[in-house]
This record gives C-alpha cells, structure tokens and sequence, in this order.
C-alpha cells in the first residue's frame, strides 16, 4: 500500500511535463468540454427556444441523436470509425486532428455537453416569465438588446443549479478517456492495480481523487449560487 | 481432567502439522482460457492448448490428478492466496514484481517479445530507430514496463491500451508506427489473419532478462515449497523423456523451451 502509493502519487496527480496524466489530465479534459460546450449551447439554445422552424429542428435533432446514445459509443465513434475513414485519413488538417487522441476525446466530450447544456439553457430560456419580457419590451427593448440585458441573464441565473449537475456528471464521463487511450485518473488506477494486484488502495485512491474534484467544482458552484441567485430564498 | 487436556493439545497440533504437510493427489490449477494456442476452448466446452498439455503431463508424472479452475487472469494471484487455487498455469511470466508475491516453478516456456510494423517499415526496436514514432503496447504487460522505461525518455511515444486487439486497430489505422508484444501472440492473433495483411515482425527479438522476464511459469503459494519441488522434478522428467519436444510439435512450428 505504501509502495503503492509512493510509485503511483506522481501519475495519479499529474505525470510528468511531458505526459500528463491522472488528476490534471481529468481535470483538463473536464473543464475544456465544459467551457467550449457551454460556449456552443448559449446561442444553440436562444436558436432553438426562439429561432424560426428552419433553426429550431436541426438543433432539436442535433439534441436528440447526442443525449439518445451512450457517451461511450460517441466517443468509439470519433476515436476509431471516423479516423478509419481514408478520407479524413488522407486530408491534411482532419487526419492530423483526429489522429491525436486527445482531441477526439475533447471533441466526443464537448459535443455531448454541448448537447445537454443546449437543452438545460432551452428551458431556462422558455421558462422566462411573460411579464419580464413585456415590461422590458414596454420599455423600448427588443431583439438582441432583449436577449442580452434581460432573457439570458435571467434564464443563466435559473439555469445554474441544473448546471453544475452537468458539470459533475460530465467529470465522472471522463473516466471513459482511456478507451481512447488518454491517460486520465482510472487510467492509473489501473496500472497501479495491475502492478500490485491491490484492488482498493489503487481503485480507492481514485475514488477519493475524483471525489475531491466533485466537491471543488460543487463548492466553487456553491460560491456562484451565492453570488447569482441572492435574490431567491435560501434552502 | 485438566492433565489429560494438556496431553491433548499437542497431539491435536501435531495432527494439524502432519494435515498440512499434504500429499498433493490433486493439483487444481487456475487458468484463463483467452490465449490460444497457449490455453483456450475446444468447441466442445473442452479446454485446450499448450499448458493445459503441459500440466496434464507434469501431473501423471507427479502420478497427481490436474484440476483446471477457470479465472480471470487480474484475479489469478487473488484466487491463489486465498486458496481457491494451488497453482497459476496461465502463461504467467516471471517478473521480479509478482515474485515479492508468490512462487514460480522453473520456466515452463520463453516465448519472445517482438515489434509489428508496416512491412518495409525499416524500424527496428530500439530508441533511436523509434524516436518521435508512436509505439502501442497492452496495459499491464512486461512489454508496456519496457517500452515506458528504456524508450519514452528518449522520445519514444508510448501508447497503453486495454487491450490488445484495439492496439492492432491502431495500427491498422496508422495511428501507430509499431506496436510491441509477445511474438507468438502477434503471429496467431494479428499477423495470420486477414487483418495483419501488410505488417510483419519488425527487427529481431527483444530480449531482456528483467523486465521482458525469463520466460512463463507455474504460479505458486510460497508456503508450497514441497509442491515446487515435485513439479520442477516432474518438468526435468519430461523434458528427458520426449513428451515436452512431442508438446511443443503439436502447438509451435519453432523452439519455446526456456534457454
């Protein structure tokens, strides 16, 4: 357990400079999805909630087909068939984008958040009460102008306890990088149990890793909750 | 009353002692029948291969019966500490990490560890023929300990996978320059079948004593010392009699006996 310990809290924490792994490669691949799936799902969801039908069924569909089928397939499918495709193959930019494993994980990742986010911030945006958007309307708003100052920031602030949920669930999918290859927490897990044939220090020094990811983006989430939504009774 | 009760307990002790110095009329090996041509099964549920062979034949020496116990290859050492099996018959290599753990036998057999490339690759397996290419290796296997010490410091690109067929894909795909892996392994399992069209052996043998190991063994309890000493006996007699080289002719087309 102690041996255990002492060779793999390196990797288990963030490798080498050269090769990250473990905790910060976790880390890493949570927090870019995260962010650029978030970034993506603000205008796809004002263009679903309030787009014209032309707008709104892509991005339904686009929901669908990504929150209707396993993380674990899409990223099989990102990984493996699309790089086994001569095509992709044998173009320069694509072929060296998909051949690194790191990036057809981000992109599984961030598409499937991506997906989530859109319909989460969809139904904050609906759920805008009536007499908001009449009174800013009353008040010469409109169009963008409307979205920005009034809609969004109310439907962001709605939208925020849901959020983090996704936030946590998308760190626990990250446990499926491996499959591709990239070296993240379990990865080490694993080759600390594989090393030393102990099942709980090595698979429990993973859960508590992860465990402590959770509990700084909840409190972190908590903070944001505290700033942002003062205005709601607290529970 | 209390005198006869302090007879009787170092009678009971020395029962015990007696009990446990076993005579070993079975032998239930732990096997996981995944690895052919080394263990695998028959159609008929059967299990069939190079060490069952070899167990059966090191037991009717012994004249002890060979009990084949199916488990996973990660719980094999588990399973022989708690006593769910007396020995691991599974081509389990010899390395100095599972050694803090249990017993060996003598080498039973020392199949190579050898790279795969594209055929005309021209790489060999060393760092310096390998430096900035991508070498895929299975998880937990000698050859990933190797890779990852003697040639990603010098600028090798190690990949792990679990397991080892997604390492063919890569390479197939040309993810990988090369992949490293047990000879006999990447012959039956990539390089036979319609898949490994276009990948051969890639340089020579790699050989290293420490790390690659010294070849497979039998797994034993280190408190098995009497059993170790019966079937490395039973080993020597068959490799003096013949019934090893006929063996080692029905599975291989070259020489595994350890050197």
């Amino acid at each position: 357990m102690i041996d255990l310990i002492k060779q793999y809290w390196q990797p288990f924490l963030w490798g080498s400079p050269d090769h990250i792994s473990g905790l910060a490669m976790t880390l890493w691949l949570t927090v870019v999805s995260c962010v650029m799936g978030f970034a993506l799902a603000l205008p796809l969801s004002v263009g679903r909630a309030a787009g014209p039908l032309w707008m709104r069924w892509p991005i339904w569909l686009f929901t669908f087909v990504f929150r209707g089928t396993p993380l674990y397939i899409q990223l099989l499918i990102v990984y493996s068939a699309i790089y086994g495709l001569d095509f992709v193959r044998n173009t320069p930019g694509l072929g060296a984008f998909f051949k690194d494993a790191l990036n057809c994980t981000i992109l599984a990742f961030t598409v499937n958040t991506c997906a989530y986010t859109t319909e989460l911030l969809t139904g904050a945006v609906k759920a805008t009460p009536r007499g908001e958007v009449e009174a800013a309307r009353s008040l010469g708003l409109a169009g963008s102008n409307l979205y920005l100052r009034i809609i969004l920031p109310s439907a962001l602030r709605r939208a925020l306890p849901a959020y983090s949920n996704e936030v946590i669930l998308m760190l626990h999918a990250t446990s499926l990088a491996f499959t591709a290859t990239v070296p993240d927490i379990l990865k080490v897990a694993r080759d600390a149990y594989a090393d030393y044939y102990l099942p709980f220090p090595a698979f429990g020094i993973a859960a508590i890793l992860y465990a402590c990811l959770s509990l700084t983006f909840i409190s972190l989430f908590r903070k944001a909750e505290q700033k942002w939504l003062r205005h709601l009774p607290t529970t | 009353m209390k005198n006869r009760l302090l007879w009787v307990l170092p009678l009971l002790l020395f029962l015990c002692l007696l009990s446990s110095a076993k005579d070993w009329k079975t032998v239930r090996f732990g096997v996981d029948a995944s690895y052919a041509p080394f263990e695998s099964k028959a159609p008929s549920g059967e299990l069939v291969g190079f060490d069952i062979d070899l167990g059966n034949a090191l037991c009717a020496k012994m004249g002890a019966k060979a009990v084949w116990v199916e488990n996973d290859f990660d719980g094999m050492i588990p399973a022989l500490q708690a006593r769910k099996i007396d020995g691991i018959l599974s081509s389990l290599a010899v390395t100095e990490k599972r050694k803090r753990q249990i017993d060996f036998t003598n080498p039973l057999f020392d199949t190579p560890t050898r790279m795969v490339a594209k055929t005309g690759s021209n790489l060999l397996p060393t760092a310096e023929s390998l430096k900035g290419k991508s070498v895929g290796v299975e998880q937990g296997t000698v050859q990933e300990t190797y890779a990852k010490m003697y040639w990603e410091p010098k600028g090798v690109n190690i990949v792990s996978y679990q397991n080892q067929d997604e390492v063919y894909a890569d390479l197939r795909s040309g993810r990988l320059d090369s992949a490293l892996q047990d000879e006999i392994q990447a012959q039956q399992g990539f390089l036979k079948s319609p898949q490994g069209q276009g990948f051969a052996f890639a340089g020579p043998e790699v050989v290293d004593d420490e790390i690659l190991g010294k070849g497979s063994a039998i797994g034993l309890r280190k408190s098995d010392q009497d059993l170790r000493t019966a079937l490395n006996k039973a080993l020597q007699e068959i490799h003096q009699d013949g019934t090893y080289q006929a063996l080692e002719k029905k599975y291989f087309d070259f020489d595994v006996a350890p050197k």
